[in-house]
C-alpha cells in the first residue's frame, strides 16, 4: 500500500477525511514555499500538493494563473519542485504529490522525471491535461519508479470512462467538483455530490478526494458529509499567499490557522 | 478522398502528432463532437445545407485569378491567386465557421465561444452566430485588440461579446486558453468554434475538412484553366487552417510541391518569430502534440510576428506530420519581406493582401523567378488587407 493510500486509511480510521493542501511551488520563492508547506502540515494538512508553474495552465482560474506567473518570474523549474519535495520529505512524513501540466514533464522526459521524482520521495503525480487514454507510457514509467498516478474525473465523465479512470488511479482519484476551472467559489457546486455518489457506488475503486472550488470549512464539511474521503484546497490557500506577499510571517500564521479550520471540518 | 492517405487515425493521430491532451471535463464533449461530426459529414442534407450557405452566403466558389502583371514582373512561373480575400467577411475563416456552426446547431448548442488573433475568425464566428441565432463570446488578446481595432468593432456590431484577455502574452495563445476555460465552464450549452487546424482531436480534422473546399476548388479551377495540376502550391501557416485546406486535396498528387510559409518575425536567429515548425520542437500545447515554441524547461515562449494571425507558438499536428514525412516543406519569411510583398501586390495587381498571406507571397516572389515560364504556382490569398492598414502605415513610417 502506498504512502498516500495509508494516509487516507489512517485518517479515515481516526474519524476524519484526509486534507490535501495545494501551493504553487516557487510562489513567491522556493524558500517561502518550504516554510508555508510546513505551516500547512502544522495546521493539519495530511497530504501536500505542490504545483509546478506552467505558462499556459488551462485548467486553472485567475488565482493559480497569477501564482504560476509569480513562480515563473522567480525562475522556478520542474527540477526545483522535485528538489523541494525531497527537502520536505527529509523533515516531514507527509506525502507529497506533484501537480504539473504535461509539457514540462514531457520536455524533461517521462523516464528522467519519474526517476528523479521517485528518488526524491515524491509519492504521487497529477497531470491535469493528461487524460487516461494518452497515459500508457507515462504510467509505465511511474510504475517503475513507484510513484502513484492520480487521474481526475469530472461531472461530464461517462460511466465507461470513469471505470478506466478508477482503474488507472493510484493513491486516490481526484474528483472535479464542478464544470470549469480552479478558483475560490462562494457556493459549492451541486455537481459535487452527484459525482461523489457515482464513484462511491463502485466496488473496486481507490480513495476519493474532491477538489476545484473547495474554499471554506463549510465546503469541506458538506463534501465530507456527502462521502468525500479527502478534500483538496488550492486557490483559497494560494490567495492567502497572494494577499501577504510582503508579509511572510503573517502569511504563515494565516495559512496555519486556515488549515486548522479546514481540518476541523473534516470530521466524518 | 480516394487512395492511401487516411489520417488522422482512430486516436486522432497524424503519425506521432495530434491526440487529445485536455482537462478531463472536456474529454466527453470532444468525444461527442467527434461522433456528431462523423455522423453528419456523410449526411446528404447536412452537406446540401452547408453547400448552399457556402455558395449563397459566403460567395463560393472564390475565383482563381491569374496574376499576369506579377508573373511578368517576376519573370518565371505563372502565378495564380486563390482569392479567399473575396470570401464573405474577408478571409477563408468563414468556411470553417459556417461548417462548425451548422454542426453545433445540429448538436443542440445555443452558444458559441471562439478565440481570435487577427480578428478574422472572430468576425466570421460573430457573423455566423448572427445568421444562425447563437449567443456568442469571442476571446481576444489585449495586444491584438489594440492592433486590430476595426475587427473588434465589427464583432460588437454583429452582437458578439468581445472579452479582452490580459493573461500571458495577451495574444492568440492566451485567447485559446481563455476559450478553453470558458468551454469547460459552459460545456452543456456551448460549442467551442475553434478557428485553426489546431487543438485536441477532432478539431484539426474538422477544421481541415471544412477548409478543404479551398483546395478542391483550386483543383477544379486549375484543371479547367491549364488542363493540368500546379507544380507548386503555397500558403501561409500560423495554426495552419488555410494551408491544410489548400494542401489536403493535393496530398496524393506527388508531382505537386506543397510549401507552407511561417512567420519569421525579426529573424529565426533573433528568437523573435512565430515559426513553430522551422524554429520549434515537439511538445504539448492546447490539447495537441505538435511542434511548439518552448524553452528548455517546456514553458511556452512568447512569439512575435507583424501579423496577428500568424503570431502563435504552435502549429496544427497534420503540418507537423507533413513536415516529418517530407510531403510538405515549411519555410519562414520575416516581417520586412512580408511588408514588401504586401506593397508589391498592391501596386502590381491592385490587390491588398492581409499580412498573413503576404508572407506566402514573399516566398513566391523569391521562388517564381527560379522556375520555368511554363511552371504553375498557386498561392492561397487567405484574406484581405484592410484590417492591417494601421500596422502597415506605422511600419512604413508614414511613407505614403
Amino acid at each position: 500500500m502506498s504512502n498516500i493510500s495509508k494516509t487516507f486509511r489512517d485518517s479515515l480510521s481516526s474519524g476524519r477525511a484526509a486534507l490535501i493542501g495545494y501551493l504553487t511551488a516557487g510562489d513567491p520563492s522556493l524558500e517561502q514555499t518550504l516554510i508555508y508547506a510546513e505551516a500547512l502540515v502544522e495546521g493539519g494538512v495530511d497530504i501536500l500538493e505542490l504545483g509546478v508553474p506552467f505558462s499556459d495552465p488551462v485548467a486553472d482560474g485567475v488565482t493559480i494563473q497569477a501564482s504560476a506567473q509569480r513562480a515563473l518570474a522567480a525562475g522556478t523549474k520542474l527540477l526545483d519542485v522535485i528538489r523541494l519535495s525531497s527537502t520536505i520529505k527529509k523533515s516531514l512524513e507527509t506525502p507529497v504529490v506533484i501537480l504539473s501540466y504535461l509539457n514540462p514533464i514531457y520536455r524533461m522526459g517521462f523516464r528522467k522525471f519519474f526517476e528523479e521524482a521517485g528518488s526524491s520521495g515524491v509519492d504521487g503525480v497529477v497531470v491535469p491535461d493528461l487524460p487516461v487514454e494518452e497515459s500508457t507510457d507515462f504510467r509505465e514509467e511511474a510504475r517503475r519508479a513507484g510513484v502513484d498516478t492520480i487521474f481526475l474525473a469530472s461531472p461530464t465523465t461517462s460511466d465507461s470512462r470513469l471505470d478506466q479512470i478508477l482503474r488507472a488511479s493510484e493513491g486516490f482519484v481526484y474528483l472535479v467538483s464542478l464544470l470549469g476551472v480552479t478558483g475560490v467559489r462562494r457556493e459549492l457546486s451541486l455537481e459535487a455530490s452527484r459525482i461523489l455518489e457515482r464513484v462511491k457506488a463502485r466496488k473496486e475503486r481507490p480513495y476519493v478526494a474532491v477538489g476545484f472550488g473547495v474554499s471554506s470549512p463549510d465546503h469541506v464539511a458538506a463534501l465530507v458529509k456527502s462521502g468525500a474521503e479527502g478534500v483538496i484546497v488550492g486557490s483559497a490557500l494560494v490567495k492567502i499567499v497572494e494577499e501577504n506577499l510582503n508579509n511572510p510571517s503573517k502569511c504563515l500564521e494565516q495559512l496555519r490557522r486556515f488549515a486548522t479550520s479546514l481540518k476541523e471540518a473534516t470530521t466524518l | 478522398m480516394a487512395g492511401g492517405y487516411h489520417l488522422p487515425d482512430g486516436r486522432g493521430r497524424f503519425g506521432a502528432y495530434g491526440g487529445r491532451y485536455v482537462p478531463e471535463t472536456l474529454m466527453e464533449p470532444l468525444i461527442e463532437l467527434e461522433e456528431a461530426y462523423k455522423k453528419l459529414r456523410d449526411d446528404k442534407s447536412f452537406r446540401e445545407e452547408l453547400d448552399i450557405l457556402l455558395r449563397d452566403y459566403a460567395g463560393r466558389p472564390t475565383p482563381l485569378y491569374y496574376a499576369e502583371r506579377l508573373t511578368k514582373e517576376l519573370g518565371g512561373a505563372r502565378i495564380y491567386l486563390k482569392r479567399e480575400d473575396l470570401a464573405f467577411t474577408g478571409a477563408h475563416k468563414i468556411n470553417n465557421a459556417l461548417g462548425q456552426a451548422l454542426l453545433a446547431k445540429k448538436m443542440g448548442k445555443t452558444r458559441l465561444v471562439a478565440e481570435t488573433g487577427a480578428g478574422q475568425h472572430g468576425v466570421a464566428t460573430a457573423t455566423v452566430a448572427a445568421r444562425m441565432g447563437f449567443r456568442c463570446t469571442i476571446y481576444m488578446g489585449a495586444e491584438d485588440m489594440a492592433r486590430q481595432a476595426v475587427n473588434v468593432y465589427r464583432m460588437r456590431l454583429l452582437g458578439a461579446e468581445v472579452r479582452r484577455v490580459d493573461s500571458g502574452s495577451k495574444t492568440l495563445k492566451d485567447a485559446i486558453n481563455e476559450a478553453l476555460r470558458d468551454w469547460a465552464t459552459n460545456v452543456r450549452d456551448t460549442h467551442y468554434l475553434l478557428g485553426s487546424a489546431v487543438g485536441p482531436h477532432p478539431y484539426p480534422m474538422i477544421v481541415r475538412d471544412f477548409q478543404s473546399v479551398i483546395g478542391r476548388e483550386i483543383r477544379a479551377q486549375i484543371l479547367e484553366r491549364e488542363g493540368r495540376l500546379p507544380d507548386l502550391v503555397v500558403a501561409c501557416v500560423g495554426g495552419g487552417s488555410n494551408a491544410i485546406g489548400t494542401f489536403y486535396p493535393f496530398i496524393e498528387d506527388k508531382g505537386v510541391k506543397l510549401v507552407g510559409v511561417e512567420a519569421g518575425g525579426e529573424g529565426l536567429e533573433t528568437g523573435r518569430h512565430a515559426a513553430s515548425l522551422a524554429g520549434g520542437s515537439p511538445g504539448i500545447l492546447h490539447g495537441m502534440y505538435s511542434y511548439v515554441m518552448q524553452d528548455e524547461h517546456g514553458q511556452i515562449r512568447t512569439t512575435h510576428s507583424i501579423s496577428a494571425g500568424l503570431d502563435y507558438p504552435g502549429v496544427g499536428p497534420e503540418h507537423a506530420f507533413l513536415k516529418e514525412s517530407g510531403r510538405a516543406e515549411y519555410v519562414a519569411v520575416g516581417d520586412r519581406e512580408a511588408l514588401e510583398a504586401f506593397l508589391t501586390l498592391t501596386r502590381l495587381e491592385g490587390i491588398m493582401p492581409a499580412l498573413e498571406p503576404a508572407h506566402a507571397l514573399a516566398y513566391v516572389m523569391k521562388i517564381a523567378p527560379t522556375m520555368r515560364s511554363d511552371d504553375i504556382i498557386v498561392l492561397t490569398l487567405s484574406g484581405r488587407g484592410e484590417k492591417d492598414l494601421d500596422i502597415v502605415s506605422r511600419s512604413l513610417g508614414g511613407l505614403f
